[in-house]
């Protein structure tokens, strides 16, 4: 089956490509760009893509996905769906999952289970058994199963030693360790440390738990010459950190999660548990420097930490309800209102940071729009103004706080292979 | 002229003139406590819930007192939190007290945020009895009346609130409720019991609890809590005692009137002496009468609003 995407605005800017044109697809691969004649596209589902753009395909480098052992909240498909819905072709799950992804055996389930859908699924390796922090993982198997990273998500590789043996072992596969930077002695609390949790009489964490571990890595990055990957990063003095550590070429990337560049802890005034997620949100002075950090490059991508909970669960008094919320499905829109149109980065600087960079980072190949290349693509409508409806979610979880918020710009179709992602439906082509 | 608000969830935010009327009709109902009939039929026909997630049996106490001076129906549901945790959700439980038809709740909860939650999911008047470390405006209250009525007002007087600040709602609500009073508040303690921030609400720190004598004119003495604090943020509660410890020899260095308050239960010979806590500065055993008033002044001017 052919399929034409006709007038749409292809931005690459991996290929320094941002120009006008209309694509051929056939049976999964890119067969022509450029003008199309009438009778070229005669048999061709067309797609009319006016005002949109075609960017390669969107990736998702932190997605809590939780299965197995959760399954009641989120499945490998319910979770990849809620990706194509989001606009993103390629996801990496994280392993804090039961058991944790520290078994090839799991590796494999996950991989397998992922293999028919639109969404290409890569897990995320535990760097320790059980996340514990004591004991290597089995990496080298993990990496033959088919891994992208490591990381003991939900905490830090807490013990210095072992971080070395981490950083050094992945080095060998130039595998990034994906670290989730907080100091478990100093953060023992329910939001962000500072004049707000002393005011609203909640147990803070504050931004020196984040920051003793980010400036830890760096300099074991550093000492090691492997990579180390900041999962989202949340304080100005970390991003500060990260950005001179760059200048120095040691080898540190970043990632931001949107509700840190929306949000700050006022929102907890509400006491809503949709605001309570770990690393917290900060304050004005943090979210500055977020803003800044993705301008200049300091911080390389955007990454949902989508992490899907029951209402049960997450409807308890504030400080027992768990941390996190869904993000795959408001990720781009909220990016796009937050970023692009209040002008902090231009688009292609988002397509950089919500498709290139994650790829790049986890040695993944960057989607080409060339000609004999599969098509792995989102067509994204910029100025689509749209109200999230959380009941509308993909998802199996509700808990998002961006919900009957109104956003611009969407993504409007998918396209990974042989398989679209379009209104709502999959379909093969 | 009523209450702006039909909960009293905290201080913060509380307009003056609410306060004031708190503290006024606690003077009528202060002296209904003297008669030798103390009850008065004000809330007959309303039915009270004491919904007690953490153990605190002289606030509840001291509630259901109030209740039942003011002819309420009182109901007390006690818990604590690590039953809950594995069975019925406090949603569930509200919803399920909701069911019997209750006109107000009384809450007292460790997780801060609570009573504004259950404003959300309840029809009640909803009043805090301590949430986390975040407010207990009822003991704030009670220790304003207790201090205007011991020096005949607020207004000017500076107020210093001496122990574990950081782990405390009394200290909080206290600080908001004297400062829309026109007191001026100041804490003391060693810095690990300062919380965050704490400079920015206007209140002076003092590291020197000499110092905090002689400027002050009443002290708020807070319980320290040894399972809490020893090792963590005080090496002892020995070392606290000697160097923050009110001691009648403290007091007599300066050789003026001042007023020593303290919520509750006392840790003598910690926090404070028994010589203090005994002494003639102390207001302890009114809070505990004027605890009682304030309380049937908050139940009544929430119970009688609409
Ligand atoms: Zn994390
Ligand atoms: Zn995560």
């Amino acid at each position: 089956m052919q399929i034409v995407l006709k007038n749409v605005l292809l931005i690459n800017p991996d290929q320094k490509l941002n120009s006008k044109s209309s694509l051929l697809i056939e049976d999964g691969i890119i067969k022509k760009i450029g003008e199309l004649e009438e009778k070229e596209i005669e048999n061709c589902e067309v797609i009319n893509c006016e005002g949109k753009i075609a960017a390669p395909g969107l990736f998702d480098m932190h997605v809590h996905l939780r299965e197995p052992g959760r399954e009641d909240e989120e499945t490998i498909e319910t979770g990849s769906n809620a990706a194509a819905a989001g606009g993103f072709t390629g996801i990496a799950c994280m392993p804090n999952t039961s058991p944790d992804i520290d078994s090839a055996e799991t590796v494999r389930f996950i991989i397998e289970k992922s293999k028919n859908h639109l969404v290409d699924v890569y897990p995320v390796g535990a760097a320790t058994l059980g996340r514990k922090g004591e004991a290597l993982a089995p990496i080298n198997e993990l990496v033959e199963a088919g891994i992208v990273a490591v990381s003991d998500d939900g905490v830090a590789i807490k013990n210095a030693a072992i971080l070395r043996s981490v950083l050094e072992y992945c080095g060998m596969f130039d595998l990034p360790v994906i670290d989730h930077c907080e100091d478990p002695t100093l953060a023992n609390g329910a939001m962000n440390g500072g004049l707000n949790s002393t005011l609203l009489g909640l147990h803070g964490i504050p931004t020196i738990a984040e920051d003793l571990i980010v400036m830890r890595d760096i300099m074991m990055a550093e000492f090691t010459g492997s990579r180390v990957h900041i999962a989202h990063i949340s304080s100005a003095k970390s991003v500060e950190m990260v950005r001179e550590a760059k200048k120095k070429g040691i080898k540190v990337t970043a990632e931001v999660a949107p509700h840190h560049f929306t949000f700050i802890d006022d929102q907890i005034k509400s006491y809503d548990t949709n605001y309570k997620m770990n690393p917290p949100l900060r304050t004005k002075t943090d979210l500055d420097e977020i803003i800044r950090g993705l301008k200049d490059g300091t911080i390389d991508c955007i990454a949902s930490d989508h992490a899907p909970h029951s209402i049960e669960e997450k409807e308890m008094e504030f400080i027992y309800a768990p941390n996190g919320i869904l993000g795959l499905e408001t990720q781009l829109g909220i990016a796009l209102s937050e970023l692009v149109h209040k002008k902090v980065l231009t688009l292609e600087q988002l397509i950089e940071k919500l498709s290139i960079n994650p790829r790049k980072i986890l040695n993944l190949p960057v989607p080409k729009f060339e000609v004999g290349e599969a098509a792995n693509l989102t067509i994204i409508d910029p100025d689509l103004v749209w109200t999230v409806d959380h009941s509308q979610f993909k998802s199996k979880s509700k808990n998002s706080p961006y919900d009957k918020r109104l956003l611009t710009g969407k993504s409007v179709a998918v396209i990974n292979g042989k398989k679209i992602y379009m209104n709502g439906k999959f379909n093969n082509i | 002229m009523p209450l702006s608000s039909r909960h009293l969830l905290g201080l913060n935010g509380v307009p003056r003139e609410d306060i004031e009327l708190i503290l006024d009709t606690a003077i009528t109902f202060r002296e209904v406590l003297d008669r030798p009939i103390k009850k008065v039929p004000t809330l007959q026909g309303k039915t009270i819930v004491n919904l007690f997630y953490e153990n605190s049996t002289r606030t509840r106490i001291s509630f259901e007192l109030a209740q039942k001076r003011l002819s309420a129906d009182t109901v007390n549901f006690s818990t604590s939190t690590s039953s809950t945790k594995k069975g019925e959700t406090f949603k569930d439980t509200v919803r399920n007290i909701e069911a019997m038809k209750l006109d107000m709740i009384v809450v007292r909860h460790e997780s801060a945020g609570v009573p504004l939650y259950l404003t959300k999911i309840s029809n009640a008047n909803i009043i805090n009895a301590g949430d986390g470390l975040h407010e207990h405006p009822t003991q704030a209250l009670l220790d304003m009346y207790s201090i205007k009525e011991r020096l005949g007002k607020i207004e000017g007087l500076k107020v210093c609130i001496v122990g574990d600040v950081a782990h405390s709602r009394v200290a909080l609500s206290n600080i908001f409720g004297l400062k829309t009073m026109g007191a001026q508040v100041s804490v003391c303690g060693p810095a690990t019991m300062m919380p965050l921030g704490i400079e920015k609400l206007g209140v002076k720190v003092y590291h020197d609890i000499n110092k905090a004598i002689a400027e002050n004119d009443v002290l708020n003495v807070l319980r320290i809590q040894l399972e809490r604090n020893a090792g963590s943020t005080i090496p002892s509660t020995r070392e606290y005692h000697n160097y923050y410890g009110i001691t009648a020899e403290r007091i007599a260095n300066y050789n003026k009137e001042i007023v020593i308050l303290h919520p509750g239960p006392i840790n003598r010979g910690v926090e404070i002496t028994s010589e203090v806590a005994d002494g003639p500065y102390q207001v302890i055993l009114d809070q505990v009468t004027n605890g009682v008033a304030i309380r049937m002044a908050v139940l009544y001017l929430l119970g009688t609003m609409h």
